[in-house]
């Protein structure tokens, strides 16, 4: 019997963690595994932090991820990997969108975004790897792409074969923005493996 | 083959497999996408309704006239739809009748965490609780046969974690019930009190009938295993306690009212040690103790508030929590803010210079509360604004009409907006409510209403007029003021005028929200640092796109569509189009 996995999504509402989590979950699925996913919608979608889960194995019981608990976390946004770091298993993998989007309290002063973010993160001994998606997903054709970046440097560590993503993908992406996403998720596959 | 869906989507396929015909709602996070959902199957008639009470009264129609019906709302939603509730219960169905009630335990998009079986419990009403996407279409469906069998509207009970999470379902075919005939039956039909009171023995004839049915239906399960310890939970507590005690005796209840008595007493003496597990109150607990049976654990050990998950389970019951390393310092909080480009934002950053108190109303605008706007002074329920203002004048006399206002949603207005702004008008109040009319249902993702002039489905309909609408209720034509919120110094100054006058006013800001597929965003706006002085004006309007670097002021790119507003803040001219800087 195989352990169940846990992968969390996290980023800022409106970046697009919806789809990144339903391009895994329909992945895990067509493999066989057991899969429940877990959203937010409502309020908090409207640019507050958002997590989503996706855990899959033999038999998945709760469909949410506690603290250290995720084999890997996906981070949209740096100081949302800070936020969820303690979430992460240990040992498990952290991939970071190196990208700042400031929170209202900082925005109007009541707060300071922590300098340095992924390098603390890097000396509290996380395995991280950081990249800045929203540079590959312009290079694919739009800033919207950052979400099919990221899954793509997600699948460059999990052990589940191209084919299989593509179709995840062709499930999940509307057809005339399949080509864009095609590439994203290339440039982010190349990113992961460097 | 097995497919992967949100529960609100397997209730959705529950609702087409059982074939009901038709779907009433009114939105409301976590249950809003059942509708949605059912809408996609030509088979069933679905529809918004002004708010939920319409959506169960035309759900008991359809009932009464022979199909299979269904209405959605969550939590709080059943607050105002407990008065057909409560009397449903009495003339019963003729074809099968459910009504989900989503509950928010943790308040992820919420204004209370109250418990929705007390309902079930006070109407008299059968209850019935998934615990995952497979049991949502599955409860669904049985759900009926209950109804049809024992002459009642059922109730389908989620939760968030069970409503937005998805998990595995097998599908099956449609099966579609002949429409009842609908035979005239005044003593079933007519709750007045004579045949009222004959109705109230069938409703406890039917308890009891639905107790012997809680003992024995297959939607109770008791799981044995290690009886050094037992759980009796119910819904998504079931999954975390599972993930914790994989080999521990379970005895998981699906069906939550009427709860089962010798289910419940057998179970218990074949455990050491009985704990009762469920989000939020007692419910389960309180029955256990009211049948003579002993607890040895339950909200003393997990809390009244908030949502439960395995870790939370694990550490209650006294296991060590997992090794876990957190960032190194504090975490600034992210909180909801309106969109870049939100036409509310205009306005709170009025209302919030003019100084005057706010009574708010439940949508996206709600975010207005929060700094830096900080504009909304009040917020309690669905169509609560005008409504509350009209009472604080009222009582405060003098000034207090020039110096407040209430802000109230397009669907919010529709929804129980109307029936506040007549008791204002009516009652010879003279205050000031403005209607944010963004075309849409916003906070719940985009539904259609009734000012948007669609359905549903996606098809056109009459929409309605709020001026008009306004001008019959009483307010004279020339204090209902139409104002586009991006335009600042006409907003404020029509706000100005309203408040000045000594009779009731109506202001309608008037824009599409910017999420809207046809609201196209235009490029994003750019910041001269030449120009740029570092006053922080653009700062007071709250937009995420807006921040402060090295002084001056910077604009992103990626969160920016271009509304002009923070242009209209900027003094020394810095900000401008990416062509004209």
């Amino acid at each position: 019997m195989s352990e169940t996995k846990s992968i969390m999504i996290v980023g800022v509402g409106g970046q697009g963690t919806l789809l990144a989590s339903r391009i895994l979950g329909s992945a895990l699925l067509s493999l066989g595994h057991d899969v429940k996913l877990s959203e937010v919608h409502g309020m908090s979608q409207r640019g507050g932090s958002v997590v989503t889960y996706v855990k899959y194995g033999d038999k998945v019981y709760s469909p949410i991820v506690d603290r250290g608990e995720a084999d890997y976390i996906l981070s949209f946004e740096r100081l949302e990997a800070a936020r969820w770091l303690g979430w992460l298993k240990k040992g498990g993998e952290l991939i970071v969108n190196d990208q700042r989007i400031n929170p209202m309290p900082v925005i109007t002063g009541a707060a300071q975004y922590p300098d340095g973010v992924l390098e603390k993160i890097r000396a509290l001994g996380a395995n991280m790897l950081d990249v800045d998606a929203l540079s590959l997903a312009l290079e694919a054709g739009s800033s919207k792409a950052v979400n099919v970046v990221l899954i793509g440097v997600l699948a460059s560590m999990m052990d589940i074969s191209e084919d299989v993503w593509m179709r995840a993908l062709e499930d999940n992406v509307k057809p005339k923005f399949l080509e864009m996403n095609k590439k994203a998720f290339a440039l982010g596959y190349a990113a992961g493996k460097r | 083959m097995k497919q992967l869906l949100l529960g609100n989507a397997a209730v959705a396929r529950g609702l087409y497999e059982a074939g009901c015909r038709f779907v009433s709602a009114y939105p409301g996070t976590p249950s809003t996408e059942i509708s949605e959902q059912a809408a996609l199957y030509d088979e069933i008639y679905a529809e918004w309704a002004p708010n939920e009470k319409v959506a169960m009264e035309a759900a008991i129609g359809a009932a009464f006239g022979g199909a299979r019906s269904f209405c959605a709302m969550k939590h709080v939603g059943l607050n105002v739809a407990a008065d057909p509730l409560f009397t449903a219960s009495y003339t019963g169905v003729n074809a099968g009748m459910l009504i989900a009630v989503a509950d928010d335990p943790g308040m992820h998009s919420s204004q209370n965490e109250q418990d929705s079986r007390h309902y079930a419990e006070a109407a008299k009403l059968p209850m019935v609780e998934p615990a995952d996407s497979a049991e949502c279409l599955e409860f669904t469906k049985i759900a009926y046969e209950i109804s049809e069998q024992f002459d009642t509207p059922v109730i389908l009970r989620t939760c968030t974690r069970v409503a937005h999470s998805q998990s595995l379902v097998e599908l099956s075919e449609r099966k579609e019930p002949e429409l009842r005939p609908f035979e005239k039956n005044p003593r079933k039909y007519v709750m007045m009190p004579g045949n009222a009171i004959g109705r109230h023995v069938v409703v406890e004839e039917r308890q009891a009938k639905l107790l012997e049915y809680a003992e024995t239906t297959p939607l109770n399960r008791v799981e044995m295993g290690d009886t050094s310890i037992g759980f009796i939970t119910s819904g998504t507590a079931y999954q975390y306690l599972r993930e914790v005690f994989p080999n521990a005796s379970i005895l998981k209840l699906g069906f939550v009212n009427p709860l089962p008595v010798k289910l419940i007493q057998d179970f218990a003496a074949k455990v050491d040690r009985l704990i009762v597990c469920e989000e939020l109150d007692p419910f389960i607990e309180n029955h256990c103790r009211a049948i003579g049976v002993k607890v040895d654990g339950g909200k003393d050990i997990f809390g009244l508030q908030g949502e439960l998950s395995q870790s939370r389970v694990a550490q209650r019951m006294g296991l060590e929590a997992k090794p876990a390393v957190d960032f190194s310092e504090a975490v600034p909080a992210r909180p909801p803010v309106l969109c870049p480009g939100c036409p509310h934002r205009g306005l709170f950053y009025t209302l919030h210079k003019l100084g005057v108190t706010v009574f708010g109303d439940i949508g996206c605008y709600t975010l207005g509360a929060l700094p830096p706007l900080a504009a909304v002074d009040t917020t309690v329920c669905m169509g609560a604004s005008i409504s509350g203002m009209h009472g604080f004048n009222t009582v405060r006399g003098g000034e207090s009409a020039k110096n407040t206002v209430s802000v109230t949603g397009d669907s919010t207005f529709m929804h129980s907006g109307i029936t506040s702004l007549i008791d204002l008008v009516y009652n010879n109040g003279s205050s000031t409510a403005i209607i944010l009319d963004n075309s849409i249902t916003g906070m719940t993702g985009h539904q259609q209403n009734p000012t948007t002039g669609k359905t549903l489905k996606g098809t056109p309909a009459p929409a309605v007029s709020i001026e008009r609408l306004c001008e019959a209720i009483g307010v004279k034509a020339e204090n209902i003021r139409v104002v586009d919120p991006y335009a600042l110094k006409e907003l404020e100054q029509v706000v100005r005028e309203e408040l000045a006058k000594d009779e009731p006013s109506v202001i309608i800001a008037r824009r599409p929200c910017a999420l809207l597929p046809e609201v196209k965003p235009q490029p994003a706006l750019v910041v001269d640092t030449d120009k740029c002085v570092g006053c922080k004006m653009c700062m007071k309007i709250g937009c995420p796109a807006i921040s402060v670097n090295d002084g001056k002021c910077a604009i992103d790119p990626t969160l920016c569509v271009g509304c002009d507003l923070c242009i209209q803040m900027c003094r020394p001219g810095a900000i401008g189009k990416t062509q004209e800087v």
